[in-house]
């Protein structure tokens, strides 16, 4: 006899997230915002950085005007005759990519550093719960700044900086679950069992304090997008080789008050799409993932 | 509350000195501080002594002591480029900065405690599922984008306001405000407008959840039995219940709000202390950076260090709870 396909567990987690018409349209939207970025290189018009593809005489056309080839470009161009329209697509490949690996290393870091806190307790978790509570009282906002100060701009020390600035949440969440979970059961039997101390931490107590992080990893990967954005956009983010969204809403902001809204506009709703997208799943996988709010 | 406060103090004292000994290390250690003080075209002798006067052949520990000694006395170095102290030239930024600061938080709390009470007074109602999608919207969109865009509505295309500097300032104590003109009112209205919006998405969950809590409550109950009116149960009761948590989390947002000021200083080009920043990071002024972040730290253990007080002062359980 089996069980139905939604009674069990994933059966269950499914049908709750398909209840939020939000929900829903957020993973849609996210997976569409995935599949662009992706695939940037073959969907783009054009690609905005092979210099031999602009056209000078396409300079500064206005959204869904024809250029003197007769091609139309639908959110216009810059300056240089670069379509915007493929400048987004590539921005958004970069952006995301700066946000979901700074996101996930922050996570194998900081489930690391927590993990361990809780594990081996006393003087190094409260040495490491002291650093947390150190960095946490600033805001991550004034720390990327500082970190960007002293590291500098580039893709890789943009990472390390959004690295930095997110393990402590991770962290200090894994600890709290860690706590709990190290007085089960099992790892009682993991250690009658004799085996090695990182087996235990890795294949028996970090698998179980992963779930309270999903939410977390979530909603961190778009607010790592909209910081990093917010750092290129400041003029000390990624250099100008590698144009994220932020970068491109910078240089656009130049020409606001000459009337030419759409060179930072549509860059700025790709990247409000992008997080809003995120932030409606993550929301509602809170919600799901709670015990306290979860339906009956 | 005496020995309550000591401790407090000791461990301000400690997060200080921990600060300071990061950013010297995270300034002075990593780069190579030889070539960003010392002019590249000076011949090996100039060089030398140049590191012997600025103590830079000390071993790290000495040097440090000597920054802090420096820094204690309020000299935290020249900028390179205005050619002043740095210090003096972030505390002339201060007020502006602060200034905005405040003007935002008015904002979030005059807009977001209301909002919040009504969303939490009636849950599921269209309203409240306008406000709780808005809020979303509000957290998802990053400020230097709103203040884009609200630049774009109401100074580019509406005309009406203006989108940069202070305007108009009217001098308290030697000290430069916007607040008291209506030039600058119209000035002050759209940085903190744009810098209010995220703050305002925070209250304003706060207070919702917060009513939806004490509405089910035993003591809503009681009252309610005795025949307590509703606007005096939501206003007497429920309201000051909700707002020991929005106070504390307000203090620490206020810290937030001095970092997040960086961009819309930015932005609307107004003369604080962040837009200083970004163009100090933007051509390696060190001293600046340091003096900076040194202020920041200074402001923000004084603002833990508050909202503990205050905190203590409204519940008097956390006093004797011990921890703190």
């Amino acid at each position: 006899m089996s069980i139905p396909f939604r009674d069990r567990p994933l059966g269950m987690f499914i049908a709750d997230f398909v209840a939020n018409p939000y929900a829903v349209i957020g993973l849609a939207g996210l997976v569409l915002v995935i599949v662009l970025a992706l695939f940037a290189p073959w969907i783009a018009p054009q690609d905005p950085y092979d210099l031999t593809q602009l056209d000078f005489m396409d300079g500064n056309l206005a959204p869904g005007s024809a250029g003197w080839t007769g091609t139309v470009y639908l959110l216009g161009t810059d300056d240089q005759g670069r379509d915007i329209l493929s400048g987004i697509l590539f921005g958004l490949r970069t952006s995301l990519m700066v946000g979901a690996s700074s996101a996930f290393i922050a996570f194998a870091l900081g489930a690391l550093v927590g993990l361990v806190a809780a594990y081996v307790g006393g003087v190094v978790d409260a040495l490491i719960m002291r650093l947390v509570e150190l960095q946490l009282s600033f805001p991550a906002m004034l720390i990327a700044l500082v970190l960007v100060a002293i590291l500098g701009t580039g893709v890789d020390k943009i990472i390390l900086a959004l690295v930095l600035v997110q393990w402590a949440y991770y962290a200090r969440t894994i600890r709290a679950q860690a706590l709990v979970e190290k007085n089960r059961e099992y790892i009682e039997a993991a250690h009658v069992l004799q085996y090695s101390h990182s087996r235990v931490i890795l294949r028996h107590l970090l698998p179980n304090c992963i779930p309270p992080l999903i939410v977390l990893v979530t909603m961190q990967v778009a607010y790592a997008i909209s910081l990093e954005a917010t750092l290129s956009f400041l003029g000390i983010g990624l250099p100008l080789t590698e144009p994220s969204l932020g970068l491109l809403i910078a240089n656009g902001y130049g020409y606001l008050q000459a009337g030419r809204y759409w060179l930072s506009i549509f860059p700025g709703l790709a990247l409000l799409f992008t997080v809003l997208s995120i932030n409606l799943v993550g929301d509602h996988l809170r919600d799901i993932l709670n015990p306290k709010t979860r339906r009956q | 509350m005496l020995a309550f406060l000591g401790r407090r103090l000791i461990q301000s004292v400690a997060v200080l000195l921990v600060m300071s000994f990061l950013v010297f290390l995270g300034i002075f250690a990593i780069g190579n501080p030889v070539d960003v003080m010392i002019d590249p075209a000076a011949t090996p002798l100039e060089r030398e002594t140049a590191i012997r006067a600025l103590g830079l052949d000390l071993p790290w520990y000495q040097q440090y002591f000597a920054f802090l000694e420096r820094a204690v006395a309020g000299d935290l170095g020249r900028s390179f480029v205005y050619n002043e102290p740095a210090l003096d030239l972030i505390l002339t930024r201060l007020p502006a900065t602060l200034e905005l600061a405040v003007a935002a938080m008015v904002m979030a709390v005059a807009l977001g405690i209301p909002l919040g009470l009504w969303a939490g007074l009636h849950p599921g109602s269209w309203l409240d599922r306008t406000i709780m999608a808005g809020s979303i919207f509000l957290f998802s969109m990053p400020t230097f984008w709103v203040g884009i865009i609200l630049i774009m509505l109401s100074s580019v295309w509406l005309g009406w306001l203006p989108s940069g500097d202070r305007g108009e300032t009217v001098s308290i104590l030697g000290v430069p405000f916007s607040f008291l003109t209506w030039d600058g009112l119209t000035h002050l209205f759209l940085p903190a407008f744009n810098l209010a919006l995220f703050k305002l998405a925070l209250v304003l969950r706060l207070v919702r959840a917060g009513v939806q809590e004490h509405m089910s409550s035993d003591y809503v109950a009681f009252a309610r039995a005795k025949g307590v009116s509703e606007r005096r149960i939501i206003g007497r009761h429920v309201l000051r219940n909700i707002l020991i948590p929005v106070i504390t989390v307000l203090g620490l947002e206020f810290g937030n709000l001095l970092a997040f000021a960086v961009v819309t200083e930015t932005i609307f080009a107004w003369p604080g202390m962040g837009n200083l920043l970004i163009r100090s990071i933007q051509v390696l002024d060190r001293p600046v950076v340091v003096a900076y972040l040194m202020l920041t730290v200074v402001i923000f253990v004084l603002i833990n260090l508050f909202v503990d007080l205050a905190y203590s002062a409204l519940d008097p359980r956390i006093r004797v709870g011990g921890r703190a």
